[in-house]
């Protein structure tokens, strides 16, 4: 394995920033952060029609362009970086993988093409611990037969983008401990979604109620059943992210301390500044080959089975280094860094939030103990 | 377009190297060199030097010393993936730790950039052939992190030979080794980086003592150097006169990178010891300690990546990676050595000859030295936020 992007891989990450840095400004962010849904739909037009940003990792076959796990964490890494409010993480990073891990033919067939034209914003829940399976005991979810369709009773208590997203990919329970997954679309009676404003406002939560909801079953027939290999592309997905989040911190935390001047000088000058900077970029550094190497792991065949663990210790890695930076920039802006305008307070409630998702940093970690230890 | 990162048409020949190393490793590393396993090594280095320099000459015969240098020098010109296999497979074995570090990892490739022909044909081949043994010479009483603070001076004869007079310190293996390269004065007066020289000597003279230091482990590894007129031949200047501090760094990014690739993949050997230690010791259910090995999985994963990133681009250059590379690992291996010990409990107290505990007792206290020398903690993150970052210049005297 090597660890060197292709020119092309480059040419993905360099025009993705380019990209973001015209359409995700501090100044475009805040406004997106108090739009319903917390993102701008012109912006998401671009990103998800005309660039096909989420045909990526979507194949060939199905309208996408079929590329692997090296190509989407630049993109994620990009998006963190800007702090780019859309529904790309929750269509991308956790619908798509589902859709490619468990799903039958049909219901690929059926919904990744308007996917990867950027047509169909979809959203899937999180697992909360440090798991690869969603246990049907959580779900607060039912799926009955009524003749040849499906309907969902239940409900979900946080789904990202789930007051926005034109497609629901949701666990149910059918009977026995057994757990099947459906596709609901939103646009029908029998569902209410009420979305939150949470801390961080750069995503949006919604509570889903749904009663006798019609629901497509999208894993029947399938040979493959498990949600692991899905679960461990969106934990890859979210650490590539708070890397960029991460990195977005050192470069604000460099870039005001170079211009803020204290006892006739610039405080980036003074070495308990310059060591923590320096510290930051470690922490930065060591993540951003972390995430890469797993992302390498990702598109090898071979390797495959690894992947579930490395991604869970990429993602406890970059959880804790996107915090420590976060916290880290607040710190070194002095005042400012507690104030609304400036951005490090965006990143430390993002840093905050995804703290939990799929695991905190210690069960992800006491996951791979019970790896290493058996 | 470049190779991919992952060029899966090469995996089978990978696999049939592996088994090759793997399989070399099986027949040499046996009969009079068993005893070898797993020994030598910083804090092991007392350990059978003899027949450890056998080993040296038996890789060699193998042709497996210096894998990495260029053909044309005597090297295998193996690629980085290739050698990452190889060290991997060398500590899978137990391959002891190698004496002819300081001369493949350190003053080997920096004569292939910046040495002479004459002075690549006169000291390449020992090198590979595990002939002749290296020391360096950098580090004096009052030049330590401000190396450019040295005060051994070097004057060159009317007959074009060099006397050196001066004394370094903290010289590794000094005692085994048949030469010694070392940044000397040889402009009277001058001050600062400028006016330095990089010159080779022979470590056998009478204008030469070496007198050990004991360590906070016990061992004396470390040396005392003391030269009194010392001779250099004519051809032991490398670069001109007044270039020694850059062949000086170069030098040094040199010994706070590649180099050290072999060292580290010993690291996934010691962590394994460490969770064999738990076990054994009755720790592994211990929440806590599970959490610290867990991360230092993490970071056993973290540095292999950072390696393929860095050994990605020209190994010569610092990216943003290998500015890292140094600070990241021997701190990693510094916390590793506390959790190895604190895995011992009451049974890491006393000096052991227990093959279970000896060497975590080892790493702990080799490790508090990682951290400082090849440039200490501090000056790693002067470094990276200077070069890294472009965050402003530490104050410097003016020269
Ligand atoms: C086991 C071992 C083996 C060694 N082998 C060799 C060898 O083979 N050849 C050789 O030449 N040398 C060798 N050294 C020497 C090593 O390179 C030096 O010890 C190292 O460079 C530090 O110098 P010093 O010991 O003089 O410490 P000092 O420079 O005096 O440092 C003392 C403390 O001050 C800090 N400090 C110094 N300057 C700054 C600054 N500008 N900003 C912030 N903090 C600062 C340091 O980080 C350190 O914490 C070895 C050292 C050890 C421990």
């Amino acid at each position: 394995m090597e660890l060197k992007l292709s020119d092309d891989q480059r040419m993905i990450r360099e025009s993705a920033d380019s990209v973001l840095a015209d359409v995700a400004s501090s100044a475009q962010t805040r406004l997106a952060m108090t739009a319903p849904g917390a993102y701008d739909a012109a912006v998401w037009q671009r990103l998800a029609s005309e660039l096909g940003w989420c045909a990526i990792p979507i194949p060939e076959k199905f309208g996408g362009l079929g590329l692997g796990a090296i190509e989407q964490v630049q993109l994620f890494e990009a998006m963190g970086r800007h702090l780019l409010c859309a529904p790309y993480f929750a269509t991308v990073a956790l619908a798509v993988p589902l859709l490619l891990s468990l799903a039958s033919n049909a219901a690929q067939q059926k919904w990744l093409p308007p996917i990867a034209e950027g047509r169909l914003r979809a959203t899937a829940p999180m697992v909360a611990d440090s798991s690869d399976e969603v246990s049907s005991t959580s779900l607060k979810l039912r799926a009955n037969r009524h003749g040849n369709e499906w309907r969902l009773d239940g409900s979900v208590a946080r789904l990202i983008d789930g007051a926005s997203a034109q497609l629901l990919l949701l666990p149910a329970s059918i009977g026995d401990n057994i757990t099947a997954w459906f596709a609901v679309e939103t646009a029908q009676s029998g569902l209410r979604a009420v979305e939150r404003e949470a801390w961080d406002l750069t995503r949006r939560f919604a509570e889903i109620e749904l009663d006798q909801v019609v629901a497509h079953r999208i894993d029947e027939p399938s040979d493959k059943t498990s949600a692991s290999p899905a679960i461990a592309m969106a934990r890859l997905c979210l650490a590539a992210e708070q890397l960029g989040g991460a990195q977005a911190c050192l470069d604000m935390s460099v870039a005001y301390t170079a211009t803020r001047k204290q006892f006739g000088r610039s405080i980036a000058g003074f070495q308990a500044i310059k060591h923590r900077c320096a510290q930051m970029m470690v922490e930065v550094e060591a993540l951003r080959s972390t995430v890469y190497g797993t992302a390498a792991l990702f598109s090898n065949s071979q390797t495959e089975q690894d992947c579930p663990t490395e991604a869970a210790l990429t993602l406890a890695l970059a959880k804790e280094t996107y915090f420590q930076c976060a916290q880290e920039a607040i710190q070194l802006h002095g005042g400012v860094g507690f104030t609304w305008e400036y951005d490090p307070q965006l990143h430390l409630k993002r840093a905050q939030a995804g703290s939990h998702w799929m695991g905190t940093a210690s069960v992800l970690r006491a996951r791979l103990a019970d790896e290493l230890m058996v | 377009m470049n190779a991919p990162m992952n060029p899966a048409a090469n995996l089978s020949d990978d696999a049939a190297f592996r088994s090759e190393v793997a399989d070399w490793m099986r027949t040499h590393l046996s009969g009079r060199f068993a005893q070898l396993r797993h020994r030598g090594g910083p804090g092991d280095e007392a350990f059978e030097p003899t027949l450890r320099k056998d080993w040296e000459r038996e890789l060699a015969a193998g042709g497996w010393t210096c894998v990495g240098w260029p053909r044309a020098h005597g090297g295998r010109e193996l690629s980085i993936a290739r050698q990452v296999i190889f060290y991997e497979e060398y500590a899978r074995a137990g391959g002891p730790g190698r004496m002819g570090h300081i001369g493949e990892g350190l003053i080997g490739p920096t004569l292939v950039k910046y040495g002479n022909a004459a002075q690549q044909a006169r000291f390449l081949p020992a090198i590979v052939a595990g002939r002749e043994y290296w020391a360096q010479g950098y580090s004096e009483p009052n030049a330590g992190s401000d190396l450019a603070n040295v005060q051994t001076r070097c004057t060159r004869q009317a007959d074009g030979s060099w006397r050196v007079t001066g004394q370094k310190i903290w010289t590794s293996l000094a005692q085994e080794s048949d030469w010694i390269f070392v940044v000397a004065r040889s402009e009277p007066g001058s001050k600062g980086n400028k006016g330095l020289s990089f010159l080779l000597l022979p470590l056998a003279q009478s204008g030469i003592q070496i007198r050990p230091i004991r360590q906070l482990n016990g061992g004396a590894e470390f040396n005392e150097v003391f030269f009194d007129e010392a001779i250099a031949d004519s051809d032991a200047l490398v670069g001109a006169p007044g270039e020694g501090w850059k062949i000086a760094m170069a030098l040094l990014e040199i010994e706070r990178g590649v180099s050290t690739l072999g060292q580290q993949m010993h690291f996934a050997h010691e962590f394994s010891c460490v969770i064999a230690a738990a076990k054994a010791f009755g720790c592994d259910r211990d929440p806590s300690i599970r959490d610290r090995i867990a991360r230092a999985a993490t970071g056993l994963r973290t540095m292999r990546y950072n390696a393929l990133r860095m050994l990605a681009g020209d190994a010569l250059s610092l990216g943003r990676e290998a500015l890292i590379y140094k600070y990241f690992w021997s701190n990693w291996h510094r916390d590793l050595g506390r959790l190895a010990m604190d895995v011992l409990g009451s049974a890491g107290d006393l000096p052991s000859d227990d093959p279970l505990i000896r060497p975590l007792q080892q790493l702990f206290f080799f490790s508090r030295a990682d951290t400082i020398y090849g440039g200490t903690n501090e000056i790693q993150l002067n470094l990276i936020a200077e070069r890294g970052l472009g965050m402003p210049r530490e104050p410097r005297p003016a020269a």
